[in-house]
C-alpha cells in the first residue's frame, strides 16, 4: 500500500529520534543515503555560516534552514531530472540540490540579482518572498506539463505552516485539485511563522487534513525524519507522473519540523518561544539521527564522516569566497530586464543615469 | 483584406480567435469565458472551437487564476487570463505587482511571461458598486507591465495580437462603455497595431487634446462641436498609457502650445499629471496656457445615479479645451 494511502494524523515514520528503523526504509542505495547525510550537513554548515557572515555584516538580512535539513534534503533527493520545483525563500538546500550553486544563495541574500540567475537546464523558481504567492505558480506550471501533454513531469511547492493561512494557498490546491495537476505541495510546518505558532495559523488538527477539502490526497511525516519524508515525496512524485486508475495527481505534505533558529537574522527567537520547547526539537535532529541508522548499518565510519566533513567546509568556505570576490553588479543592468526590450522611458532614463554617472562618478551614488 | 463590421467587444473576440487559430500555445482562461462565453460575449463560440484545454473555465479566484496563468507563462505557454471585471482584479493586485511584473527582472530574463491580462474597465454602463472604476495607473505605475486600452474595433484587434505575441506582460483593459456602442472595419486577417504608438484622430492647430479608450468619442464630439466655435483641436489617443508615446505627445504640444488630457480615472495622481510633466521636461518653451486636466474627481466611483456627474462629458471636455484656448 502506497505510503500516501493514510489518515493524515499518522504520521510517516522510518527512524526514530535515536536513528532506530521504526519503519520501512526506503529502497534507496548507499550511495544515495550517504548523499543525503552528506547535503544535510552541507545544509547545516553553509546555514551556521551563512548567519554568521550577516552577523559581521558581510551578508543581508538571512532566513536560517537548521532544522529542517531532512525535510528540504530528503524531499528534494526524491526528484527526477525533469521534475521542477518551486521554493519559498527558506530552502537553500533544496535548491542546492536541484543544481543552484551556493555561491549563487549567497550573491542572492547578498544582494546581488545574479544569484537569482538560473544555470540552463536547472527546473528552479526563484525564491518567492510574499508569503504563499509561489504556490499558484506551480499550479500552473504543473497544469502547463499535462495540458502540454509533458508527462514525465510534476511540480513540487515548498511553503511554510504560516503561508498555510493565506488566498493564494487555497487558491492554488484548488485549482490543482479542480484540474488534476501533477503536483506535490510540501508544507515545511515549522511551527512558528515568525513568533507566531502553528495553533494560531489554523483550528485544524493538522494541516495534511486540509488537503480533504481540496479533493486531493493529504499526508503528514515527520520532517525530521529524512527516510520518511524521501518516501511520502517519491510516492507523491510518482502518483502526479503516474497515477492510478481513479487515484488524483495532485497530493498535500506536511512535512511536521521545526526551525531551530530564528526567522530571519532580524528577528530573536527568545522573545516568542521557550527554551524547553526548543530543547524539545533539538533532541530531533536530522542530521544525528540518519547519522546513526548508516553508522549502525555500516554505510558510515568515523573516517567517512571526518572526509564529509572536510568536504562540506571546503565547499561552504569556497562558495562565500566565490560570492564575496563577486564585483557588485554592473548598474545599468538595473535596466536591462524590466521588459524584453527596453521602453522608450526606460532608455531615456538609463541614457540619463549613465550621463550622471559619467558626470559625478560612482561615489555620487555609493553610501559606503 | 476581407474586412467585418465590428464592434469593440467582438474585436476583442476575432483577435483572440484569430491567434489561437495561429498559435497552439495561446490559451484563454478565467471566470464563465468557456460555455457561457464570458459575460460580456469577448469569448463567444471559442470553446466550441477550441475545447476545454484552450478555453478553460476556472473557480472563481482571481490570485488564483493569474498566479497558475504566471506558472504557465514561466513554462512558455501564452495565457490570456481574462478578470471578469476590472473592479474584481484587486485579489490578484499581488500576483500581478510581486510576480507578473518582476518575474524578467528577478531572474535576469531566464524565465519572461508573455501573457496577457484582459479586463473590462470603466463606467458609464449602469453598473453596480464595484464595477465601473478606472484604476489604470496602479498598472502603469508598475516597471515590467505594459498597459493597453483600446478605443477602436480596429485597434482592439491589433493591439491585442500585438499584446499576445508580445514577450512581456501586458495589461490590455477595454472600455466597457464602448464595448458595443459603435462598429469598425476590422480586416478578418491577423494583423498588428504597435504597443507604445499613439494616433492622432484629428489633426488641429489651437489646441491638443490628449485621451484614450472611452473618453476618446465625447473628446471628438466636444471638437466637433467647438470647431463652430472656430477652434480647430487636435485629438491623439493614446492608445497604450505604458509605454506612453511621449514623442507623439510632445510632437502635438509643441504644434498647438496648449493641452487638455481627458481621462475618467480620478484626477490626482492621473495620466494628465504625467503628461503635464512631459510637457514641462520637454516643451516648456512652447507653452502658452495652463495644462488642463479634465477627469474623474478624487472620490470614490459613485452608484450610478451619480455617475453622469462623476464622468467627463462633452459639455465638460469643451468648457476644458476653451479654457485653455482663451487662457
Amino acid at each position: 500500500m502506497s505510503v500516501l494511502q493514510r489518515d493524515p494524523q499518522d504520521q510517516v515514520r522510518v527512524l526514530d529520534e535515536n536513528g532506530t528503523v521504526v519503519g520501512e526504509v526506503p529502497d534507496i542505495d548507499d550511495e544515495t543515503l550517504v548523499d543525503m547525510y552528506r547535503n544535510m550537513r552541507l545544509a547545516r554548515h553553509f546555514d551556521t555560516r551563512a548567519v554568521s557572515l550577516q552577523r559581521q555584516g558581510r551578508m543581508g538580512t538571512y532566513p536560517p534552514l537548521s532544522g529542517q535539513e531532512g525535510a528540504q534534503i530528503g524531499s528534494a533527493i526524491a526528484l527526477d531530472e525533469d521534475d521542477w520545483m518551486v521554493p519559498s525563500y527558506r530552502e537553500h538546500g533544496a535548491a542546492l540540490l536541484r543544481g543552484l550553486p551556493l555561491k549563487q544563495t549567497l550573491l542572492y541574500w547578498m544582494g546581488h540579482e545574479k544569484g537569482n540567475q538560473m544555470p540552463e537546464g536547472v527546473n528552479l523558481f526563484p525564491p518567492a518572498v510574499p508569503i504563499a504567492s509561489q504556490i499558484p505558480h506551480a499550479t500552473g506550471a504543473g497544469w502547463s506539463f499535462k495540458l502540454r501533454g509533458e508527462e514525465n513531469k510534476a511540480v513540487i511547492c515548498y511553503f511554510g505552516d504560516g503561508a498555510t493561512s493565506e488566498g493564494d494557498f487555497h487558491e492554488g490546491l484548488n485549482f490543482a485539485g479542480v484540474f488534476d495537476t501533477p503536483n506535490v505541495f510540501f508544507c515545511n510546518n515549522n511551527q512558528w511563522a515568525i513568533s507566531v505558532p502553528r495553533e494560531r495559523q489554523t483550528a485544524s488538527e493538522t494541516i495534511a487534513q486540509k488537503a480533504t477539502a481540496y479533493g486531493i490526497d493529504g499526508v503528514q511525516v515527520d520532517g525530521m525524519d529524512p527516510l520518511a519524508v524521501y518516501s511520502v515525496t517519491k510516492a507523491a512524485l510518482e502518483k502526479a507522473k503516474n497515477p492510478a486508475e481513479g487515484e488524483g495527481r495532485p497530493t498535500l505534505i506536511e512535512a511536521v519540523q521545526y526551525r531551530f533558529g530564528a526567522h530571519t537574522t532580524a528577528d530573536d527567537p527568545t522573545v516568542y518561544r521557550d527554551d524547553d520547547e526548543v530543547e524539545k526539537w533539538k533532541a530531533k535532529d536530522p542530521i544525528p539521527r540518519l547519522e546513526t541508522f548508516l553508522r549502525e548499518t555500516g554505510r558510515l565510519d568515523d573516517e567517512s564522516v571526518e572526509a564529509i566533513e572536510a568536504d562540506i567546509k571546503q565547499r561552504v568556505a569556497d562558495a562565500i569566497e566565490a560570492a564575496e570576490s563577486e564585483p557588485r553588479p554592473e548598474p545599468s543592468e538595473m535596466f536591462d530586464y524590466a521588459y524584453a526590450e527596453r521602453t522608450p522611458e526606460v532608455q531615456a532614463q538609463y541614457e540619463e543615469f549613465e550621463a550622471l554617472r559619467e558626470k559625478v562618478g560612482d561615489e555620487g551614488f555609493l553610501r559606503e | 483584406m476581407s474586412a467585418q463590421n465590428l464592434t469593440i467587444v467582438q474585436a476583442v473576440r476575432d483577435g483572440l480567435y484569430t491567434e489561437m487559430n495561429l498559435d497552439d500555445e495561446v490559451l484563454v482562461m478565467g471566470e464563465d469565458v468557456g460555455k457561457n462565453g464570458g459575460v460580456f460575449r469577448a469569448t463567444e463560440g471559442l470553446w466550441d472551437e477550441f475545447g476545454d484545454d484552450r478555453v478553460i473555465d476556472t473557480p472563481l479566484a482571481e490570485s488564483g487564476i493569474v498566479g497558475t496563468a504566471i506558472g504557465m507563462a514561466a513554462m512558455g505557454l501564452k495565457p490570456v487570463p481574462e478578470m471578469q471585471f476590472s473592479g474584481f482584479m484587486y485579489p490578484a493586485y499581488d500576483q500581478i505587482i510581486s510576480h507578473m511584473s518582476r518575474f524578467r527582472t528577478r531572474t535576469r530574463g531566464r524565465y519572461t511571461l508573455p501573457m496577457v491580462l484582459r479586463a473590462p474597465y470603466g463606467g458609464g454602463i449602469r453598473a453596480p458598486e464595484s464595477h465601473s472604476e478606472s484604476k489604470e495607473m496602479f498598472y502603469a505605475h508598475e516597471a515590467g507591465l505594459k498597459v493597453v486600452i483600446p478605443s477602436t474595433p480596429y485597434d482592439t484587434k491589433g493591439l491585442l495580437i500585438s499584446a499576445i505575441r508580445d514577450p512581456d506582460p501586458v495589461i490590455f483593459l477595454e472600455p466597457k462603455l464602448i464595448y458595443r456602442a459603435f462598429r469598425g472595419e476590422v480586416p478578418e486577417e491577423d494583423y498588428t497595431v504597435p504597443i507604445g504608438e499613439a494616433a492622432v484622430r484629428k489633426e488641429g492647430t489651437d489646441v491638443s487634446v490628449f485621451t484614450y479608450g472611452a473618453m476618446t468619442r465625447p473628446t471628438l464630439e466636444a471638437v466637433e462641436n467647438l470647431e463652430e466655435e472656430g477652434i480647430d483641436a487636435e485629438v491623439v489617443d493614446l492608445r497604450t498609457i505604458s509605454p506612453l508615446d511621449r514623442d507623439t505627445v510632445v510632437e502635438s504640444f509643441k504644434k498647438t502650445g496648449r493641452a487638455v488630457v481627458v481621462h475618467e480615472a480620478p484626477k490626482t495622481g492621473g495620466l494628465g499629471a504625467e503628461i503635464t510633466s512631459i510637457i514641462q521636461e520637454e516643451a516648456l518653451l512652447y507653452q502658452e496656457a495652463p495644462v488642463k486636466r479634465v477627469a474623474g474627481y478624487d472620490v470614490p466611483y459613485p452608484l450610478y445615479a451619480l455617475e453622469d456627474y462623476y464622468l467627463p462629458s462633452v459639455a465638460r471636455v469643451e468648457d476644458g479645451i476653451r479654457e485653455a484656448v482663451n487662457f
